[in-house]
């Protein structure tokens, strides 16, 4: 039963490390990687929801002789989620770059002008 | 950023535009094979990327015109916007161009408009939008990177000085 | 009947062109690009409008995106529906009504307010971008494209927030808001995939009709509620709405307002319509009530002492949330009981309900007062402005007006909607009707002291050359003026006409389905 589950306990730890590293890192970069880590990890959870046994790609006149395919829809949600990552972690750097010329530091610690 | 060694900037120019022919082709035959518009759009961004690399900011900053870019994206997302409209008479974003399956198997599928209709046509708007967008945020990215002039704090906010 | 039977289509398309088009515009002048971009703010302004009087009179509207008719949602024999479908109900309308009125409200305050600024055809387009993310969340009807709305707002007001680059407090909560946000969608998109995983569909109305609670139904509805919860800035997770509301540009905060009313719409839609009668027990409704009045409580009493005004106001934001959390929290606790619902279940709803719109238009007329006096004084601090109502009368008037309706004075709107939180809350605990009077003394304590210190009093000597108020931005202030007018002189008119049909599509979950599924459920 764990080797079947194994792509959802991978799941499951990749969001953790990623989590952790938000909570935990002082370097606003590590910040930004922790979130691209959960973004793969969900990206990867959403692939991994359908596969079928077995299953062959799903295109109808593309495929092998086998009679079950895997499913396409998650597929589609995982591309648009990859690009909405992709926009985000852009702008985050974009924002990183700016508070290092702001502020000359790259720790969370002391950007903290907005205060109560 | 200064330039790397004549190894790296020979390889570069060798292969430099053999990247964007890839990225077309990525982008155009979206509909069959794996891929598509945002696939090839990164692809023909990473064109600029090899560049600023090899041959250091200062030059590509010279040789890139941003403009070309900026209209790459406008035409993207007028196309796909007109591709959607232009279906109305159904439904939005309606596939009017498509051919439906009898007609293909027997043949009838040929010519300029691919026989997935619209698909076909947006995957291509697509891919000019992202290759402009994409390209855009490198090339701001390294603008923001050598930036020097930040206004001091309390200084007149919000002007663009570049 | 052709065009209207587009106009949900048309809603979300018309601010997507017009975002698209803007750099073609700019490229004409200035008088060219503000010409459009009031043009389209207004044409989505009567879209909705024509939208909502379709609603109220041919019931649910139902929109298939790409699709051979645009009603047809089970083609050919299919049991699901299987393309993106929009579901506009009397709820979705009201609150489309309400955004594209603070839209249209912020689009005309900034016209002259960020005049002086470069990079306006930028922020005109994420401007559009963000009123489309907002309006497709109120408006779609599959689980995935709420996502994917709450994506394109968040980014484009990632955006808006971090505008004033050179200032480095504005790039500080835009860091900060990025990162809480990520997270949040994350969460739903996690929900999402739990929920297609094991039903194999991605519609609300469909996943409505099949769903049986059970562990994993749990935890999705437990991601939702978070994830939402923090977007629209409910009690523990309320701590970025204060830095991103009051270093946005004025009129992004006053849409921001709306944004975020769109993420509470949202949890509403998935406790009402998607789970609905086959949640088992009470706790989502209880955990509502609770975080409503923790964000009511904490949040007015950290808003009396602050001195800085747009942050202020963001508190006062998070704490009226906690109001319409709290109405329908007790809508949804006696959803099962027929009698208790009939008795005080619906009027908390229609409170809850009711307090949005009233909300949209308060909130937004005061922070884009707060917005006029930052152009006037150059200054956001309290300690020093002082004896401004000689110089813009106008502006003390609105901010009257605005403050009367959020402290609850009657006869004001904001008092009839918190009337009927009142009246309800106190048949499940009077403590609860306490909280809530208390709150609603605090909130007209700080109003109180923000007109004092702003407008009355002797003159400061540095603002004896204040600058004079521009004609665009009082006509922005203006239209909230006049809809926060409007409800005040007809609110039995608004209640029938306006809230009613809202609450009742809210608890009403067999129709918001039988609309989908054709009637088979």
């Amino acid at each position: 039963m764990i080797i079947g589950n194994l792509p959802f306990l991978t799941v499951g730890i990749l969001f953790l490390i990623g989590l952790l590293a938000i909570l935990r890192e002082k370097n606003m970069i590590k910040i930004a990687i922790g979130i691209t880590i959960i973004e793969s990890a969900v990206n990867m959870f959403l692939i991994v929801l359908g596969y079928r046994l077995g299953g062959d790609i799903p295109v109808h006149f593309l495929k092998g002789e086998v009679d079950a395919m895997v499913l396409p829809t998650p597929q589609a949600l995982t591309l648009t989620a990859i690009v909405i990552a992709l926009a985000t972690s852009a702008l985050m750097l974009s924002v990183i770059m700016l508070l290092f010329k702001h502020y000359g530091t790259l720790n969370v610690d002391e950007i903290r002008r907005l205060r109560g | 950023m200064k330039p790397l060694s004549v190894v790296v900037r020979t390889g570069c120019d060798m292969f430099a535009w053999f990247l964007v022919v890839f990225g077309a082709y990525v982008i155009i035959h979206g509909d069959v094979t794996p891929g598509g518009g945002f696939q090839g759009g990164a692809i023909v961004a990473t064109f600029v990327a090899l560049l600023l690399v090899a041959h250091g900011g200062e030059k590509v900053l010279g040789w890139i015109k941003l403009d070309i870019y900026n209209g790459f994206l406008t035409t993207g997302l007028l196309l796909f916007l007109l591709l959607a409209f232009s279906g109305m008479g159904n439904a939005f974003l309606y596939n009017f161009l498509a051919v439906p399956e009898a007609v293909a198997q027997a043949g009838g599928a040929h010519g300029i408009i691919p026989p997935s209709g619209t698909i076909a046509l947006m995957d291509i708007a697509v891919g000019l939008e992202v290759a402009g967008g994409l390209t855009l945020i490198i090339m701001y990215m390294f603008k923001g990177s050598i930036m020097t002039n930040i206004s001091e704090i309390g200084g007149e906010t919000g002007h663009d000085n570049w | 009947m052709n065009w209207q039977a587009h106009l949900p289509a048309l809603l979300l398309a018309v601010p997507l062109l017009g975002a698209f088009a803007t750099p073609l515009f700019s490229l004409g002048g200035k008088t060219l690009r503000n010409a459009w971009f009031i043009v389209v703010s207004t044409f989505v302004f009567l879209i909705a409008l024509a939208l909502w009087h379709e609603v109220s009179v041919s019931g649910i509207l139902v929109y298939v995106m790409g699709g051979e008719n645009f009603a047809l949602t089970l083609p050919s024999g299919m049991k699901y529906p299987v393309r993106i479908i929009l579901e506009i109900d009397a709820l979705s309308a009201f609150m489309v009504l309400a955004g594209s009125i603070t839209s249209m409200a912020g689009a005309w305050f900034t016209l002259s307010y960020m005049d002086r600024f470069t990079g306006i055809s930028r922020f005109i387009s994420l401007y559009f971008l963000l009123t489309v993310g907002m309006l497709g969340m109120m408006v779609t009807g599959d689980l995935f494209n709420f996502f994917v709305f709450i994506e394109i707002a968040s980014v484009a007001s990632y955006g808006l927030v971090a505008f004033w680059r050179d200032k480095p407090q504005a790039v500080e909560a835009s860091f900060k808001y990025m990162l809480l946000s990520q997270v949040a969608a994350m969460l739903v998109l996690l929900a999402v995939g739990f929920l297609y995983g094991k039903y194999n569909v991605l519609n609300m109305g469909a996943l409505g009709s099949v769903m049986q609670m059970g562990l994993v139904e749990k935890f999705a509805l437990a991601m939702l509620f978070s994830a939402l919860a923090l977007k629209c800035g409910a009690f523990p997770m309320y701590l970025w709405i204060p830095d991103a509301y009051a270093e946005a540009p004025a009129s992004v905060s006053c849409l921001l307002v709306t944004v975020s009313q769109a993420s509470l719409y949202g949890i509403f839609r998935v406790a009402f319509s998607v789970y609905g009668l086959s949640m088992t027990n009470s706790v989502v409704a209880w955990a509502m009530i609770v975080l409503g009045l923790l964000s009511m409580l904490i949040a007015v009493s950290m808003a009396v002492v602050q001195h800085e005004v747009k942050r202020l106001m963001s508190y006062h934001a998070i704490s009226q949330t906690g109001y319409m959390l709290l109405g329908v929290g007790i809508g949804l606790l006696v959803l099962a009981d027929p009698q208790a619902l009939a008795e005080y279940g619906f009027t908390a709803i229609k409170g809850g309900v009711f307090h949005i719109f009233n909300h949209a238009m308060y909130k937004g007329l005061l922070f884009l007062t707060a917005g006029t006096l930052f152009y006037m004084t150059g200054t956001r601090d309290l300690n020093k402005m002082g004896g401004l109502i000689r110089k813009s009368p106008i502006t003390a008037t609105m901010f009257l007006i605005a403050a009367a309706a959020i402290a609850g004075l009657p006869p004001m709107n904001g008092y009839a909607s918190k009337l009927l939180i009142y009246q309800s809350s106190f048949a499940i605990h009077p403590f609860i009707t306490v909280v809530a009077l208390v709150t609603s003394v605090l909130t007209l304590a700080s109003f109180v002291k923000v007109f004092q210190t702003a407008f009355l009093g002797p003159e400061h000597k540095a603002l004896v050359n204040a600058k004079k108020v521009p004609a665009t931005m009082i006509i922005g202030m203006g239209m909230l003026t006049v809809a926060i007018l409007l409800l005040t002189f007809f609110p039995t008119w608004a209640l029938s006409n306006l809230v009613e049909p809202a609450a009742k599509a809210l608890v009403d979950q067999a129709g918001y389905i039988a609309a989908i599924m054709g009637g088979a459920f």
